[in-house]
Parts: C-alpha cells; structure tokens; sequence
C-alpha cells in the first residue's frame, strides 16, 4: 500500500507516541507503590529536619556555592588573562593549574585540603566552611577560566583592532569591547558552572562537621538514619536543589533573551 | 546626503614611510616601501590582493609591527620603541573592510565610548560631537539604534564617524566598501568624497578605480610588496606605464574581457 511522504511521517509520529505511553504505563503498572511510598515519600515523618533542612541546609548550600563561585570567578578570570598571555611561564602555570584543578574528583581535592592542611602545617586548621569554599572554588576555576577562555577569544579580532586604533589601551580595549562582549557568550555555560557548583557542595558532607555547618545533603543523609523515613528526607532535599537551580536557569535565560538582539 | 554643504576644514598631518619591511615568518610581504602623504592629500593604494597594500596601512598606525624601516605620522615617530602608540592612535582614524562596531553599543555610544574614555571628555561634549559626526555622514537619526539594525552602508558610514569623533588628522581607510552590497557603496564614497574637499589627509585601499580617479590626488600601485608605479591620478590609472599595472588595471576595469593564458 502506497503511502505519501506526509502519512508516514504522521504515522511514525504516532507510533512513537504508542511506545513512549506505553512504556510508562508498563513501569508504572509494575511498581510496588506502597513500599515506594513508605521509603521515597513519608512525608509525614519529615518533621524533626525542619525548619533545619531550610534555616541552616539551604542557607549553607547557597552560602557555600555562593562564595566558592565569587573565589572560582576572580582566580578563573586571572588563570584566563595568564593562560592568553605572551609570557610563557604564566601560560604554562595556568595550563597546569586548569588541567590538574579539572582532571582530578572535586572530592579529592576537598580531602586533600581537609585533611591535608592540619598535616602540612601543625596547629593550623582551617574551619570546614573555609576548606569547602577553597576547595570547590579552586576546581570551578579552572573550569570557569577555560569557559572565560573561549569567551574572549570567541569577540572577533577586529573588536580589538577597532578599540585600539581608536587609541584604547589594551587593558581598556579589554575592560570596554571584550569583556562586555565576552559575558553575553559565556553566561550559558556559566550558568552550567553556578549549577554544578550548586550541586558540588553536597560533597561538604565528607568533612566532619558541626550542626551549623551542614549544607541539604548531610542534613538529608543523617534523616535517613534517625527518621525511619527510608531515603524520604534526601527525596525532599533533592528538590530544595531544584528550588534553587530552576529559577537560575530561568534568569539567565531572561538575560539571554534580552541581549539576544544587541548580539553579533 | 552627506553634502550638509557647511564646508568643514580638517587639521592636517601627513605620514612619511622610509625602508618599510615586513614578514610573516619567511613570507616577506612589505620589501623595503618609501611612501609619503603631505598634510592634506589623498593617496589611493591600488593593486592585486597580496599585494601588501592591506599590511602598509595596517602598519602606519601599528595594527601591524614593521620589522624594519622608519613610520612618521603627524609628529610621531611610530616606530620609536619609546613612543605612546595609544597618543599617536587617537589622531589616526581607522575605517575597516568589516565595519568593526562594537555591537553591544548603540550608535551613539559606538562614537562617544573612546572620546570619554579615551580623551576624557565630559559626556555632554562627547555626544555633541558624535551628533555632529552622525549628521555628517547622514544618519543624525540613529543614535539610538544598534549596529545590527542598520545595513552595511550605514555601519560604515557610523564607522567613519565613529572615527571623525576624535578629531584625527589622518584617515586610514582599508578597502571601505568591500564588503558592501553594490547598491550601498556610492553612500559610503560620497562620504569620503566630502572628506577629502574637506581637506582631511587620507591613505585608502581601494579597488573603486573610479573613486580613485576622482578623488586622489595621487596613487600608488602595489605588487608583490613593492611600489610598482606612483604617480597623479589620471595618469596611473588612464595611462599606465609599468606592464603589470597595465595588465591590473586591464582586468579591473574590464573584467569581462580578460584572457586566460593557455
């Protein structure tokens, strides 16, 4: 039977449909909903980790990724500015610095300082939120210098070429032309680095800590063990991450829409 | 148009280029150049591309690094190691092939941004002589729009102005309009047209060879990085002497009559 090009494509269209509900229905048919329920979404036991999961988890997860992204941006932009310059050496530390800081487990690197700083150097010891924040900004920079990288290389030649000629310094050529220019095309993935970040200072949960210092996910994990709740409080803090990371994405998309048309 | 008929006289200076070479790697493009703009002149750079018409401009004002010879404009010695190449850049006005405006600014700020940051102009002054400059060349109505907004005729022509509002005495222009549609390059040469009556000093890569039989005063043609022929004008381009400008001059003016050797 001849079919033209448009019916098959109408007819592919809804066998797909039929696949994808049909999955669905299959996977939700099969799940024992009641154990799910006990384990994933007994809510009403959750009482004892608030309004800590809020005032002290949340507020330290932002905190923590706040801070950690401020210290990642500033060394992220100086790694950048060195890794583009003409003296080697600064190329070479920054190239070091970016494949090392991306290459090993932020994990890692939050052990490394956590555990390593009281060994390196005795009776000092720097305070869990220092250590996180110091940890987590050294691996976002180097990410955000590579990201700020392509950025300022992405603002055509002839930008520089214009502002100089028009007797700009290089650094005002900088500050004035490419910058400005650079932000619009890094706001993307920088979002993606914020989001990460985000997420990334749940590993604070391996450095022993005091109560004001937990961030969501410590506070989560402890729940599970003291609430009966099966995994129901990291459920909970999993969309206080979302809380969080949603309105993110919404806002730089809002800023990209907005200088979408002074762009080119 | 651009003729806003208030006859507008341009402080003068000139450029004078002794030995010029320049290489990229082993591949020599500038092989020793002598050229010399008086104040007030209007010299056209002609010649094939990869001539190394393209890099002598670049170089009066230092967008490219001479490897060796002397590079005076106006009371700058440009290739003094010494010498503050961002002082000498604000009286060089640059227009490129490809417009170069910045597009995160409007017009307006496209041709205010370096006379407030540059020459420290309080704002009001600044945009004063952007409006002015706008006006000149036609397009007082669009300080407020965006580079994208406009068609490629216009941003140059912002270009132009963009550069006039530092008060240069000296303009670089580099193969202005050929990047234009072809309906839109006669707005961007009667600008410069009014220019040069103006008295302003300009070196011009072009390949308008009509434009530079009107309004140079003198041209140069260029091969293979040397000065093949110079001289008024009318006679480079109406009677050339050298077989390879002739040979050019034959295919760009008559392109549709060039022979292919067998």
């Amino acid at each position: 039977m001849a079919m033209t090009t448009r019916q098959r494509a109408r007819l592919s269209k809804i066998i797909q449909i039929v696949i994808f509900v049909g999955v669905i229905v299959a996977v939700v048919l099969q799940v024992d909903w009641k154990i799910l329920g006990d384990n994933f979404f007994a809510f009403d036991k959750l009482g004892p980790i608030f309004p800590e999961l809020i005032t002290v988890g949340l507020k330290n997860t932002l905190y923590y990724t706040v801070i950690s992204f401020a210290f990642g941006l500033a060394l992220g932009l100086l790694l950048a500015l060195m890794k583009m310059a003409s003296f080697a050496p600064y190329r070479w530390f920054a190239t070091g610095f970016i494949e090392f800081f991306r290459g090993v487990p932020a994990i890692l690197v939050l052990i490394a300082f956590g555990y390593g700083v009281p060994t390196a150097f005795p009776g000092t010891s720097w305070p869990q939120p220092v250590v996180v924040m110091v940890s987590l900004g050294l691996v976002s920079a180097a990410y955000i210098a590579e990201t700020l990288r392509a950025g300022l290389q992405a603002v055509p030649k002839g930008q520089i070429e214009a502002a100089r000629s028009l007797g700009m310094p290089a650094w005002r050529a900088m500050v004035t032309i490419v910058i400005p220019q650079a932000f619009k095309i890094v706001l993307p993935p920088m979002t993606n680095e914020i989001i990460l970040l985000t997420k990334d200072s749940s590993l604070a949960f391996i450095l022993g800590a005091s109560m004001a210092q937990y961030e969501m996910t410590k506070i989560g994990r402890d729940g599970i063990t003291s609430l009966g709740a099966g995994i129901t409080p990291l459920i909970v803090a999993g969309a206080f991450y979302l809380v969080i990371t949603i309105p993110l994405s919404l806002i730089a998309r809002k800023f990209e829409s907005r200088s979408a048309r002074t762009k080119r | 148009m651009s003729d806003n008929n208030t006859p507008t006289t341009f402080k003068a200076s000139g450029v004078d280029i002794r030995g010029l070479h320049k290489s990229y790697g082993d591949n020599e493009v500038l092989k020793g150049i002598d050229l010399e703009v008086k104040p007030g002149e209007v010299v056209c750079l002609i010649g094939p591309s990869g001539s190394g018409k393209s890099t002598l401009l670049r170089c009066v004002n230092l967008l490219e690094k001479p490897n060796a010879g002397v590079i005076h404009v106006g009371g700058f010695d440009a290739t003094d190691l010494d010498v503050n190449l961002d002082k000498m850049r604000q009286k060089v006005g640059m227009v490129f092939q490809q417009f170069n405006l910045f597009p995160h600014l409007t017009v307006l700020q496209n041709c205010t941004i370096a006379q407030t940051k540059v020459l420290k102009r309080p704002a009001a002054q600044a945009q004063e002589t952007a409006r002015k400059n706008l006006t000149r060349v036609g397009l007082g109505d669009f300080g407020d729009r965006y580079p994208d907004q406009l068609s490629g005729g216009q941003q140059q022509r912002v270009a132009i102005a963009r550069a006039l509002s530092m008060d240069p005495t000296l303009m670089l222009f580099d193969e202005p309009t050929s990047a234009l549609d072809p309906e839109t390059v006669g707005e961007v040469l009667a600008i410069m047209r009014s220019l040069a009556k103006g008295g302003m000093t300009m070196l011009v890569v072009t390949h308008e060879m009509s434009f530079a039989k009107e309004v140079a005063d003198r041209v140069i043609f260029m091969d293979g990085g040397v000065v093949v022929e110079q001289g008024p004008a009318k006679e480079v381009i109406g009677n050339p002497q050298q077989p390879r400008t002739q040979d050019f001059l034959k295919r760009v003016l008559d392109p549709t009559h060039v022979e292919i050797a067998e």
